[in-house]
């Protein structure tokens, strides 16, 4: 891990005490949560316990009914979805909700629609992080191998130059080398500078590569901690890491 | 020393396989997955496929510049402003419905509000005669406002509810048009006619643009042509703007789209003002060109042509628009003359027994069942000593006068015709359910009953069987390509 100086980092989201409801079922319970720039941070727990759930009331596709959010110094709590993605939000869906019958370079044109129109300079980048992309520019996304989409997902979130990355089950349903290619790319993101909230089930891997990690239990936070701490930590090794 | 061969060999065979890293075989071998159909018709599609679009509506746009050129005949030209209407309502509704996704059933309206709206300027009946360039402009924004408005409750409605919605303000709209023939406002002691009811309004100016009065079919012809092309260009730019990608994300997954920062509702808007814009601009054009508006054309029988068109053609694909207004507004012109809708009838059931029956021999097999049917059912009417139609009394055209060799007609046409009717739709269902084994056999009666319901009955009733056939049709083609003639198919890996 590279070393960084506390001091200068500053906070880019903050959640605090936020409830979340569907309907009359209480989901997250008093959550908070902070990212500072540069930081990636992972939300470890195990099925059920509301990570997506946080993830959508971050995005604002949930609404918070209690608490705030705080977003680049910006109060988002009653903001909609495209404006919190309009200060610089981005997200890899879980499953990567690609638009499967519109082209490789439509769904990563379609990353940087807050900007307005893309800029080649940001689509060179994504190509050249991703080079198979640029092979397959013109292929309908839908017909993608899961490693590939989940590229043009991260991809497609990058084109928007996101201040916080929010990715959700980047490993789900993808065979093991993907997995572990996936959390290569995400490692160098990490390393580019950019931050990062990873939801995720595969502890093991989100600990290998985060900076600091939040445990969820039936939509409380019960542990946190930097990444190290929590991956040498007895209850949790038991309960997630299964070593 | 066989050895070094063989091993050189595998690595060459081998070196097809091996793949960069993160590369999956199963994409990286797409190509050579793809099913190459042979034979002279999968040539003749393979040599088509390769002409660019950019030719392709050339030669569309060809023919119609050459057609009204060759021929003055005004049921021609009427027929091509027909088309043309019914293209501008296609391209309209093919944004609402086919880029962004929203099941709009209240489209039909919106055409209707325009021709009506250039008849309340146009005509004696409120004493307006507004000028053409003044008048047209106002009225498309003013049918773009009335989308905004119908759009409103869409901003939370999705799929059939906003089907069910814009169904309902289709219909208000009829109702409205229908009943304001005496209204009488609070402040006036006498009602007024407004709309005309089911009289609609007579006597409308026809357009006069650029010191030219429009006399004749064929001016609004080429209007309706200049108007096309026009946006033929824009939609075809928009398309692939920001704009038109956004539209096409809401209708795959708007969820997902609102998480790429896509205002949705925004958007929703303006698919839907500007299918409505559309539709009142040809709405205008209907009203000058038959110098008389009646509500009855903007019921739901319009609406259901215009949906056909966009499905036939593709939802979503603007060339696919364009070809889905041709088969659906010249079919019905065509099928006018019996002998026309006779064969067409028949080139129907051949399709549709090949779509049921791949192989050659099957399909040939079939063919004998109906006719083997035939003979026995000749056989039956004889021994029952029905009194059969003399040949000469029903036997018209080509196909029927073949036919009349073989096909028994007995003289109470109506008695049997209803008759083979209600057994044909009871076999129909009946197969639906059916095994295999006993489809195979019973297909060919089905066919025959087919061709007696026809040739006894139906054949006297243009307007009917105009209306069978085209329902036949898009039943088939769904089912064979449900994603349309030019339309994309969905192809996801799951």
């Amino acid at each position: 891990m590279t070393i960084q100086d506390p001091a200068v980092k500053e906070t880019l989201l903050s959640v605090e005490g936020v409830d979340t409801y569907y309907g009359s079922i209480h989901i997250l319970q008093k959550l908070s949560l902070e990212i500072k720039t540069g930081e990636l941070v992972c939300l470890l727990g195990g099925n059920a316990c509301g990570k997506s759930t946080t993830l959508k009331t971050i995005l604002g596709l949930v609404p918070a009914r209690t608490g705030s959010i705080h977003f680049a110094g910006i109060d988002v709590t009653k903001k909609s979805t495209p404006d919190r993605i309009k200060l610089g939000m981005a997200v890899v869906p879980e499953n990567r909700r690609l638009f499967a019958p519109m082209t490789v370079l439509e769904n990563l044109q379609i990353g940087a629609y807050v900007r307005g129109d893309p800029d080649p300079a940001d689509l060179d980048r994504v190509m050249t992080l991703f080079p198979k992309l640029a092979e397959r520019r013109h292929q309908l996304a839908g017909t993608l191998s899961g490693g590939e989409q989940q590229m043009v997902a991260v991809g497609r979130a990058l084109m928007s130059r996101p201040r916080l990355l929010l990715m959700d089950e980047p490993s789900m349903g993808l065979a093991p080398r993907l997995v572990e290619q996936s959390f290569e790319m995400i490692a160098e993101l990490h390393r580019d500078g950019v931050s990062m909230l990873l939801v995720e089930q595969n502890a093991n891997m989100a600990l290998s590569v985060a900076d600091r990690g939040y445990v969820l239990q039936t939509g409380r936070i019960v542990l946190t901690g930097p990444a190290s701490e929590l991956s040498s930590h007895d209850e949790l090794r038991r309960a997630y890491l299964g070593r | 020393m066989d050895t070094p061969q063989t091993s050189a060999e595998d690595s060459a065979g081998r070196a097809e396989v091996v793949l960069g890293i993160g590369t999956d075989e199963w994409v990286a071998r797409h190509n050579e997955r793809l099913i190459v159909d042979s034979g002279p018709l999968a040539r003749l599609k393979d040599t088509a496929s390769k002409i660019p679009n950019l030719v392709r509506w050339l030669l569309v746009l060809l023919i119609a510049v050459a057609v009204p050129l060759g021929t003055s005949n005004p049921y021609i030209m009427r027929v091509g402003v027909n088309l043309g209407l019914f293209i501008l309502l296609s391209y309209g509704l093919n944004i609402v419905v086919g880029y962004a996704g929203l099941l709009d059933l209240g489209y039909a309206a919106f055409y209707g509000f325009g021709a009506y709206a250039y008849a309340l300027v146009s005509s004696d009946q409120l004493g307006h005669h507004w000028k053409t360039y003044i008048s047209v402009p106002i009225i498309v924004v003013a049918t773009a406002l009335l989308g905004f408005l119908v759009s409103l409750p869409s901003r939370r409605l999705m799929g059939d509810y906003l089907a069910i919605v814009t169904l309902f303000f289709g219909q208000v709209f009829v109702q409205v048009v229908l009943s304001s023939d005496s209204i009488t406002f609070p402040w006036a002691t006498d009602s007024i006619d407004i709309t005309g009811g089911s009289n609609g309004i007579p006597a409308l100016d026809p357009f006069v643009l650029f010191g030219h009065k429009f006399l004749n079919a064929k001016d609004y012809y080429w209007l309706l042509l200049a108007i096309i092309v026009i946006l033929t260009l824009t939609i075809t730019r928009i398309n692939r703007t920001r704009i038109g990608r956004a539209w096409r994300t809401i209708r795959e997954d708007s969820l997902a789209a609102q998480a790429m920062g896509i205002s949705i509702n925004r958007l929703k808007f303006m698919a839907f003002i500007v299918g409505a814009a559309l539709a009142g601009l040809a709405g205008t054009i209907l009203s000058a060109v038959q110098g008389a508006v009646f509500v009855n054309g903007f019921d739901l029988p319009l609406l259901t042509l215009v949906y056909a068109a966009i499905i036939l053609g593709g939802s979503g694909s603007l060339p696919g628009a364009v070809m889905g207004a041709i088969v659906m507004s010249l079919l019905p012109e065509f099928l006018r003359v019996p002998s026309y809708s006779e064969i067409l009838f028949f080139v129907v059931l051949i399709l549709v027994i090949g779509a049921m029956r791949r192989s050659i021999k099957s399909f040939a097999i079939t063919l004998l069942g109906i006719f083997v049917t035939g003979i026995i059912v000749r056989g039956i009417f004889l021994s029952l000593s029905v009194k059969s139609l003399p040949r000469d009394e029903w036997a018209t055209g080509v196909i029927g006068r073949f036919l009349s060799h073989w096909l028994f007609v007995p003289n109470n046409r109506l008695l049997w015709g209803n008759a083979s009717f209600v057994l044909l739709i009871a076999l129909i269902a009946y197969l639906t359910q059916a095994s295999p084994t006993i489809k195979r056999i019973l297909l060919p009666v089905a066919a025959f009953l087919g061709i007696f319901l026809w040739e006894v009955r139906l054949i006297q009733q243009p307007s009917t069987t105009r209306q069978l056939i085209i329902g036949t049709m898009l039943i088939v083609l769904m089912v064979t390509k449900p994603q349309g003639f030019l339309g994309k198919a969905r192809v996801e890996v799951l």
